[in-house]
């Protein structure tokens, strides 16, 4: 029998037995971003009791029945510094304690493996190197650094994931990258939190962590077939980027073999570290890093290529360490029959259409021969 | 309990004959007045009326939470909800609250002075005011906008259908109002002192007035350049914030929050000047260490405006502009721990009584402690990353601005009420008040902080189900504190009529605007005052009572 309503009294045995005060800790740093929470939490409760301490004490102990005079004092120096410099010193703990977290939260190690993620109204959507897609949810290993590196089709949202206490936002055009380690396997939630319009509340999702094994049979069970610079080998031969960009001494785009991760001599005397965003950069807005020694004649891809185009592109030029496939397509092409016209447009579009026919024959001596082939080296 | 309101003989007493109220009568003499108290209480009215309806939409947003599924309203009703509240609330409420209303009624009596330095812009700040709420009504009206308080790029340029134009201009409108109220109050304050009124015998509610006003006249032209380029860029397409024309979306953050993040000290400043006065009326002492209190107005009114980018900690801003802004953010927090410190010296051997206007400012000091403290969590760094962008952020922003801001607000209403109307408000029925929007505040706002601990992202209409309970009590407090602001509004209203006749000081205050009748003449002084004593000297008033018998009219 209820005396109180019987959904009501659900409610309240739900809450007693389900009430949390902190998220499951499911990722090294979380521990200690809880940490500094607990000192923060202390300084002021300590603050607070003081503050009331004092107000409430000097109230039953001045108040006018009991001191009908007040005597005027100007202040005092010596009190005065001490309460700035106490609190001072207190925020400049926490201020260094933040530090030391925000460069361990985003300066991802290097030999984290990379994940990529793509925002768009309202799903987020997940590219592993391997070829795995998949759309509100995330699969990754446990006791393994992981990064995204994040990009949105469209308005600004922010990939959160609290049992990892870590976020980031994930912008229009430009790559932001996060990352975690991962040590409970189990599943969390996926929060967009940075406001996207209608639907924001819907652009949720799930992040299963599970044990290496787990994840490795999880791996070889979703691949779509293609890895991401495979994906990437064959837009990289429709687009006809391989025309210029052959790795011959006299091509007309720079050597892309080798170049990641690399300082490559600008046009303007700098020089600039080749990441993930000079790559994306240089494909969409080819004037805005000119490498030295070549002209400014590259196209804009702007709108021609998706975010995800984009990301397999990337991934391909990161992975490429030889140009031999390059020159290998570039040379079959060269001796077909129907290759008429010499101008650059008619040569391009025969690549294109010669490409889009024979990658797949070379996706499937990929497949077999993993990483004997010299061309792309998967993952 | 004991008390210090000295009221006159109710018998005998009777209002002044002539007064601002009654110097001039219909809708007209209000209208095109140049008498900087009665725009302010045209600014009381038209500010208590936005604060309503900000409310009924808090209090919608609060039922729709209620549940973790959005059954009570579509997701984009929600959406322009929660950013039609943030809006009013923020443009049309807590930014003219306090310098607007008590402000512009006050700051020329303190300083001794006739009226502010332009009657005419003053008159005309508030007329903006009033286009900026017609057009934020109309916009409302018409359908409403969705794009959040903040304006975020491109989802406000390229992804809205809503009335974005028309919030947009609103708020560029109402900008020039606040410009104007502090240009007013900067030149009042620096020309118009009355002989004898040293920077040093200045209230401490002139000198925060004084550093909101710095902000208030630096900091709303960038808001109004970042909303004229949204509103280019939805209009023509510019480009300015575009990536896909080489633009920058970044930027679009940058420009907004230089404003507002200084816009929150606009907002909080004035209400600490109130509490300053509160406190020390009703403790009988000199603020304890004057002059470290005006210059920590002025701290915050300088380090407020190096501090935007702690709002784009997770953004992909460079670690090391992190860095800086961080160590920025913890130094703005110092001056606001010395003023709690200091208010509460300043109790120390005094003879406290604990009327109305007192009991809202502990509430701000325990409130504001709390949303202050809670800022450095948010300020520091590693911590901000977990915490931004939930309701933790919701809960710090409303603790400092509902809890420190409303509450000083409240008290300010309280305690200058007497001075604007000649009437005293209700006693039992404000304490009641006071101590039913404090319990209803905690109640709605400090779940918010453990919610966002866990992870409950802010403007979320529908929410996984495990976040419930604590919304259930949120919207439980929201309900006791809509109580809590009804009944404020309800015997205010009240005593205009039947409250109790004030007399010239009921407080027993030091400051001039004590010293001349309730409610002033629309001259303020016969004479221009001479002040030959500091701030908050009692022992003069005391003096100065015991040599000269009181009248009333």
């Amino acid at each position: 029998m209820h005396f109180i309503s019987p959904v009501l009294w659900q409610f309240l045995v739900n809450w007693m037995t389900h009430f949390a005060l902190f998220p499951p800790e499911a990722s090294r740093i979380a521990p200690q971003v809880d940490a500094l929470y607990f000192f923060l939490i202390l300084i002021s409760l300590v603050g607070m009791a003081i503050v009331i301490a004092l107000v409430a004490g000097f109230s039953i102990l001045y108040r006018k029945e009991r001191n009908p005079e007040a005597t005027q004092i100007e202040g005092s120096t010596l009190l005065e510094a001490t309460w700035t410099i106490i609190p001072l010193a207190l925020f400049m703990v926490t201020f260094v304690w933040g530090a030391l977290l925000y460069f361990r939260i985003y300066d991802p190690p290097t030999n984290a493996m990379n994940i990529y993620i793509v925002g768009k109204q309202w799903m987020w959507k997940a590219e592993h190197p391997g070829g795995q897609h998949e759309i509100n949810s995330l699969h990754v290993p446990s006791g393994r650094p992981v990064q995204l590196t994040m990009i949105s089709q469209d308005v600004f949202h922010s990939f959160s994931i609290p049992a990892f206490r870590v976020k980031r936002e994930v912008i229009p055009g430009r790559y932001t990258t996060v990352w975690f380690e991962a040590t409970t396997p189990g599943t969390y939630h996926l929060f967009c939190t940075q406001y996207c319009g209608t639907l924001h509340s819907q652009m949720i999702g799930e992040v299963t962590v599970l044990k290496p094994e787990e994840y490795e049979a999880w791996t070889a069970g979703s691949t779509s077939g293609m890895s991401l610079a495979q994906n990437g080998e064959r837009l990289f031969a429709s687009l006809g980027c391989n025309s210029c960009h052959s790795g011959n001494a006299a091509a007309r785009g720079p050597n892309l073999a080798a170049v990641y991760s690399s300082r490559v001599p600008l046009a303007n005397g700098s020089y600039a570290f080749v990441d993930d965003a000079f790559l994306r950069d240089s494909i969409l807005n080819p004037t805005m890093h000119v490498t030295a020694g070549f002209a400014p004649i590259m196209p804009t891809y702007q709108g021609q290529i998706s975010e995800e185009g984009l990301i397999d592109l990337v991934e391909y030029i990161k992975h490429l360490h030889s140009n031999y496939r390059i020159q290998q397509t570039l040379n079959t092409s060269e001796v077909q029959p129907s290759n008429l016209g010499q101008n650059g447009i008619t040569a391009q579009r025969t690549y294109t259409d010669m490409h889009s026919s024979q990658v797949p024959q070379s996706v499937q001596t990929q497949r077999q021969g993993t990483a004997a082939q010299p061309g792309v080296v998967n993952q | 309990m004991s008390t210090i309101v000295s009221l006159p003989d109710q018998q005998t007493a009777t209002l002044p004959k002539r007064s601002y109220l009654n110097s001039e009568y219909g809708l007209k003499s209000w209208l095109l007045t140049g008498d900087h108290k009665r725009i302010a209480i045209l600014y009381l009215i038209s500010i208590t009326f936005f604060f309503f309806i900000g409310g009924a939409m808090a209090g919608l947003i609060r039922l729709e939470l209620l549940t973790p599924q959005t059954d009570l309203m579509a997701a984009d009703t929600y959406n322009k909800l929660f950013t039609m509240h943030g809006i009013i609330m923020i443009f049309l409420f807590l930014v003219p609250s306090v310098p607007a209303t008590i402000g512009n009624f006050l700051i020329p009596i303190m300083v001794g002075a006739k009226d502010l330095a332009f009657p005419k812009i003053n008159l005309l700040s508030w007329y903006l005011y009033i286009i900026g709420g017609t057009l934020t009504l109309a916009a409302l009206i018409s359908g409403g906008v969705d794009t959040g308080w903040t304006f975020t790029t491109p989802l406000s340029t390229h992804y809205l259908n809503t009335h974005v134009i028309t919030a947009g201009l609103a708020i560029f409108v109402a900008g020039f109002s606040s410009i104007f109220t502090g240009l007013n109050f900067i030149v009042t304050i620096h020309r118009m002192r009355a002989p004898g009124m040293t920077w040093f015998r200045l209230p401490l509610f002139v000198w925060s007035h004084y550093a909101a006003s710095i902000l208030m006249v630096l900091g709303t032209p960038v808001l109004a350049i970042a909303l004229v380029l949204v509103l280019l860029e939805r209009t023509i397409g510019i480009g300015v914030f575009d990536p896909a024309k080489g633009g920058d979306p970044l930027l679009f953050q940058h420009l907004f929050w230089f404003y507002s993040h200084p816009a929150v000290y606009i907002m909080i400043l004035p209400g600490m000047g109130v509490i300053s006065e509160v406190i020390s009326t009703f403790s009988r002492k000199r603020v304890f260490g004057y002059t470290a209190v005006a210059f920590s107005s002025v701290a915050i009114a300088v380090f407020g405006f190096f501090v935007w980018e702690h709002h784009m900690f997770v953004m992909g801003v460079s670690n090391y502009s992190a860095l800086v802004f961080s160590l920025l953010t913890m130094l703005v927090a110092v001056p606001s721990a010395i003023k709690i410190f200091n208010w509460s010296a300043t109790l120390y051997k005094g003879s406290i009584t604990f009327e109305t206007p007192m009991l809202y400012a502990f509430g701000f000091i325990g409130l504001f402690t709390i949303g202050g403290l809670t800022g450095v969590f948010l300020g520091s760094l590693g911590m901000d990353i977990h915490l931004t962008e939930t309701y933790f952020i919701v809960a710090h922003f409303h603790f400092v601005m509902v809890g420190g801001m409303l509450m000083a607000f409240l008290s300010g209403v309280h305690f200058w009420w007497p001075k604007m109307t000649g009437r005293m408000y209700p006693e039992g029925l404000s304490k009641l008040a006071a101590l039913v929007t404090f319990i209803g505040f905690i109640l709605t706002f400090f779940p918010q902080f453990i919610v966002g601990y866990l992870g409950m992202p802010r403007r979320y209409a529908a929410y996984p189900p495990e976040f419930q309970v604590l919304n259930v009590l949120s919207t439980a407090g929201a309900s006791v504190l809509g109580v809590g602001y009804l009944l404020p509004m309800l015997y205010l209203t009240w005593s205009l009529k039947y409250g109790k006749i004030a007399g010239a000081n009921p407080w027993q205050a030091t400051g001039l605007e004590w010293q001349i009748q309730s409610p002033p003449l629309t001259e303020n002084f016969l004479e221009t005052p001479i002040v030959d004593y500091e701030a908050y000297d009692y022992e003069w008033l005391a003096n100065k009572t015991k040599n000269e018998v009181t009248t009333v009219g």
